[in-house]
């Protein structure tokens, strides 16, 4: 069974896995107590959020060692989400735009 | 030649129409080398991420939009503790609680399979008990919200009137899938403890409930990001 290759790591595995995840969960909060701002807050943000996203799929939930028709089925359907986030921020640019001109005065 | 060769190697064509759809989908094809509960859990997981995603841009249009500033989070969830006024710091020690539970949840799966009962069991309830510890500091926060800020899903003193339903939204819809989760593993714990799953010798179920879990703690890591942090 697929499963049972996948199981059979050492327990120090996952800890190091929680390990990373608590450095990587008190970067992203060093990056707010620090007051970082601008372009760099956001793209660090952003950058641990994704490892960490990361670490939990693959290692943690296995999906590492699943094979290639479960990862394709799981993770590209979310792509999608891409195309919804960008019509939502020109909807959102549009309707800030809209409410400055019209209420503004 | 070519043609017929191909056709040859074929199966016989099936019934089309109604039939057609009852034969192909009952035709005892496996698409997924896995458990089929084990498929079920992350086609279920798939399906809630598009609901949580969602919220997550719903939240950034109505950021967008408004015109009114946005009330800072690093102001509104910051705690005054011993004195000093720590920007944050309830959020974070919630992020640093799940994430444990998570490996916790890790290594219950791993103990399971090894057929390790008692451990197995035992890490589960852990798990469970740091998802209650997580709603409880979220039930602290909402308190504190509603109480001494004034922040309502219609408006707040702070800014804008979408932080309050932005908050309760995402924060709510994941809270409630912890709490569900708290009692999703105190119920499969409880069986493993029992020896329900040793007497069948399948141990799947700690891995699918461990998915579920894993995922509630991957939705964490987006909304600590975009809501707390952004």
């Amino acid at each position: 069974m697929s499963t049972q290759e996948g199981t059979q790591h050492p327990i120090s595995v996952y800890l190091w896995i929680w390990l990373l995840l608590f450095v990587l969960s008190t970067f992203s909060y060093m990056v707010d107590y620090l007051h970082v701002q601008g372009l760099l807050r956001w793209s660090l943000i952003i950058v641990f959020m994704l490892l960490k996203a990361g670490l939990i799929v693959s290692i943690f939930m296995h999906m590492k060692w699943e094979r290639l028709a479960l990862k394709l089925a799981i993770l590209v359907p979310p792509l999608c989400l891409l195309v919804l986030i960008g019509l939502m921020a020109i909807e959102g640019d549009y309707t800030f735009l809209t409410r400055l001109a019209t209420f503004a005065h | 030649m070519s043609v017929d060769a191909m056709t040859s190697s074929m199966p016989p064509a099936a019934a089309g129409g109604l039939p057609g759809v009852v034969t192909d989908f009952s035709s005892d094809k496996q698409a997924f080398a896995v458990p089929w509960g084990k498929a079920m859990m992350w086609i279920f997981l798939l399906s809630d991420t598009f609901i949580f995603s969602c919220f997550l841009v719903s939240y950034m249009n109505v950021r967008m939009s408004t015109t009114v500033p946005w009330p800072n989070p690093s102001e509104v969830f910051a705690l005054t503790i011993g004195g000093h006024h720590i920007p944050l710091i309830l959020i974070a020690i919630m992020t640093f609680v799940l994430i444990t539970s998570s490996g916790t949840m890790a290594m219950a799966v791993n103990y399971g399979y090894r057929g390790n009962r008692g451990r197995t069991a035992a890490l589960m309830l852990i798990t469970a008990a740091f998802g209650a510890a997580f709603v409880g500091m979220q039930a602290f926060e909402w308190t504190k919200l509603i109480l001494e800020e004034g922040i309502r899903p219609w408006g707040n003193p702070l800014g804008a009137a979408q932080f309050g339903s932005s908050f309760f939204m995402i924060t709510g819809f994941h809270g409630l899938h912890v709490s569900a989760g708290v009692i999703y593993l105190t119920v499969v714990a409880l069986k493993v403890w029992r020896g329900d799953y040793e007497r069948a010798g399948n141990y799947e179920i700690v891995e699918i409930a461990g998915l579920y879990w894993h995922f509630v703690d991957l939705v964490w890591v987006f909304i600590f990001a975009f809501f707390y942090l952004w």
